[in-house]
């Protein structure tokens, strides 16, 4: 067990420097000169090199033999690769071009707002997306569990965009029940929560309905039925306790997200969290910043399936240690 | 007489189509996406002619005396705010939505059909390797990620001289939201390639052919492929919405399409109108977008349950 919990968490580390590689990938071997896209069109030669020099574009990508050579081997690590690893190593990332703030600070000034809107619409999605699975699976193969089903592509179908547009006019703007837009105090979250939650409804009671489903044919709920259980004992005692780890993967794998928030939400509804900084990040070429937030974000999506898995190893003596 | 018909077992497709033909649902959603193909080779057509004609487009055509227009029957859905037909422009969005739709499926199903293929059949150090690969592309995050390729390859695509040849023939913004899409989402079609692939390398046809010295390319691409093809193609099905929603998320925050008229940019024009009480244009882009990604969804389902035998308990009677 001990063995499997440190290879698996050894793991983290080729994974991690893989992600880095990708990125450096995309933006410093892939990618146009950032400084001059960051600029535009407009900027003087000088600025650009000022620039380039700031965000050590200037050194060699990969290896600095030139430096080695003239300095000693320790220079070798002057480039913009080990640059970069640096940066991942200590979670500082520069400053973002357009605010000229440090990145590090407005992350973290963007986790609280991410996770006040994230977390409800977290918890509440989950505990109704269930609630409804349940009663559609207690109602299978009638026509209630039917037209729920059809509701629940129906919700899929309809753009995000779309949910949110309309909760601003309708709720916000027309019965005036909500602030249309801020972050101000708790009432300005109700409607981005009520969004955020209708529209990931219809995926996650579908997702559910199916496990509780697939529960449904297993030998042991037949056994319980022929014993003479009733429906009720034997889907909140026997289906939902099964259905758990299905349940509890699907939901520690989208933990992670939390973290980008709700990306939409929070630019309709200008809340300042992490969402809100990348699509900002975008509309100002701050690729800095773009690179900062992927980069923390696997980060993140990798400890929490590291804890997933751990967590499993624990819980289910089936699982494999290999 | 019924003994040539016994003779000839009915393949996996025939029986697939059997069931799905019988399915209504599923036929009505069929027909609404063949429409839907229509109406975008239509497009594409308009769009072409009039670029090689060098004529301004019905559908770009600016009336300043008729903005704002309600829908009448010379424009179904009223004019917007240069005085465009919005049904046009309806009908040319799906032209963007589809050319999205299917760059993407032409970019990360390839990706993921080789990558998946090569894993499951050499196992080993290439499944090691291409493991590897998946899990770290897995690891960043989606929309993120497709941020990330976007601004890169509009970087590209603007300042280098072969981008800017590119994007003089294909609209830029489809490419890069092609491409960020492409080669983000193609990990869950590859695991499932992959694992396929593991369960037929030991069957006995596949050592039959190994005996008889196929290659080993040969063996994976002419010999299992067509027995896990079934699964490429309701994950084209189903990639489709998905690609189609994205798009016009990433049009509606100005880094996708651009230029052509698309239906996250008319959402993203008519937020503005529905606050003085005109709903045409959203209402347009936004029914015209539901229908497609129902009609996919549904017939992706249907397909899915025709095509996967393993899935059918699903929908079978219980207790």
């Amino acid at each position: 067990m001990l063995a499997y919990i440190i290879r698996r968490t050894l793991y983290v580390i080729p994974v991690v420097f893989g992600v880095a590689l990708v990125t450096f990938f995309l933006f410093h071997v892939v990618g146009w000169d950032p400084a001059s896209q960051m600029l535009g069109r407009h900027a003087s030669k000088d600025e650009i090199t000022a620039l380039r020099t700031e965000l050590g574009l200037d050194l060699p990508k990969w290896v600095n033999f030139a430096a080695a050579s003239r300095q000693g081997w320790t220079h070798l690590f002057e480039s913009q690769w080990f640059f970069y690893c640096k940066q991942i190593v200590t979670l500082d990332f520069g400053r973002s071009f357009a605010s000229q703030q440090k990145i590090s600070t407005l992350m973290l000034n963007g986790i609280v707002p991410s996770l006040v809107l994230a977390v409800p619409i977290f918890f509440i999605e989950l505990v109704v997306a269930i609630a409804i699975a349940l009663f559609a699976a207690y109602y299978r193969n009638t026509w209630v569990d039917r037209s729920l089903v059809v509701l629940c592509v129906v919700g899929m179908s309809i753009s995000y965009l779309v949910y949110i547009l309309v909760g601003q006019y309708v709720l916000a703007y027309r019965l005036q029940w909500f602030p249309i837009w801020g972050y101000e105090s708790v009432k300005y979250l109700i409607l981005p929560v009520l969004v955020g939650l209708v529209s990931g409804l219809g995926g996650e009671v579908r997702f559910y309905r199916t496990v509780m489903l697939d529960e449904m044919y297993q030998d042991y709920v037949r056994t319980a039925f022929a014993k003479g259980c009733r429906q009720r004992t034997v889907l909140f005692k026997h289906v939902l306790k099964n259905a758990m780890i299905p349940i509890i993967t699907h939901t520690v794998i989208t933990i992670p997200f939390l973290y980008t928030g709700n990306l939409l939400l929070e630019t309709f509804f200008g809340i300042p969290g992490i969402g809100y900084l990348a699509v900002e990040a975008i509309n100002s070429n701050d690729i800095p910043v773009i690179k900062a937030t992927v980069m923390v974000g696997s980060i993140v999506y990798v400890f929490a399936s590291l804890v997933t898995d751990i967590c499993y190893a624990l819980v289910d003596p089936r699982i494999k240690l290999r | 007489m019924t003994t040539t018909q016994s003779q000839q077992p009915a393949t996996l497709w025939q029986i697939a189509w059997r069931q799905l033909r019988r399915n209504r649902l599923a036929m009505i959603c069929l027909g609404i996406i063949v429409l839907y193909a229509g109406i975008a080779v239509y497009a594409e057509g308009t769009y072409w002619y009039y670029r090689l004609a060098q004529q301004t487009a019905p559908y770009r055509a600016v009336d300043f005396n008729n903005r704002f227009a309600d829908p009448s029957i010379s424009h179904p859905l009223g004019t917007d705010a240069l005085g465009r037909d919005v049904f046009r422009q309806v009908v040319q969005g799906t032209r963007v939505a589809f050319e999205v739709g299917i760059l993407t499926s032409l970019i990360a199903i390839p990706i993921a059909v080789l990558l998946g293929a090569f894993a499951g059949y050499f196992g080993r150090k290439t499944d090691d390797a291409v493991v590897y690969t998946y899990t770290v592309f897995d690891s960043i995050p989606g929309l993120l990620f497709i941020f990330a390729v976007n601004i890169v390859i509009r970087g590209l695509l603007t300042h280098t001289p072969s981008g800017q040849t590119l994007s003089r023939y294909f609209d830029p913004g489809v490419i890069a939201v092609a491409l960020g899409i492409g080669l983000t989402t193609w990990v869950g079609l590859c695991r499932l390639i992959r694992g396929e692939y593991i369960k037929h390398r030991d069957r006995q046809y596949v050592l039959a052919a190994q005996a008889l010295g196929t290659s080993p390319v040969a063996i994976m691409f002419r010999h299992i492929l067509p027995n896990v093809l079934h699964l490429v193609i309701i994950n084209f099905s189903l990639r489709f919405p998905g690609a189609i929603l994205t798009e016009v998320v990433l049009s509606y925050l100005g880094i996708g399409v651009a230029g052509e008229p698309s239906w996250g940019i008319m959402i993203s024009d008519a937020k503005i109108r529905l606050w003085q009480g005109r709903w045409y244009e959203l209402g347009g882009a936004t029914l015209a977008m539901f229908f497609i990604v129902l009609a996919f969804n549904l017939f992706g389902d249907a397909l899915r349950d025709a095509l996967d035998p393993k899935l059918r308990t699903a929908e079978a009677k219980t207790a």
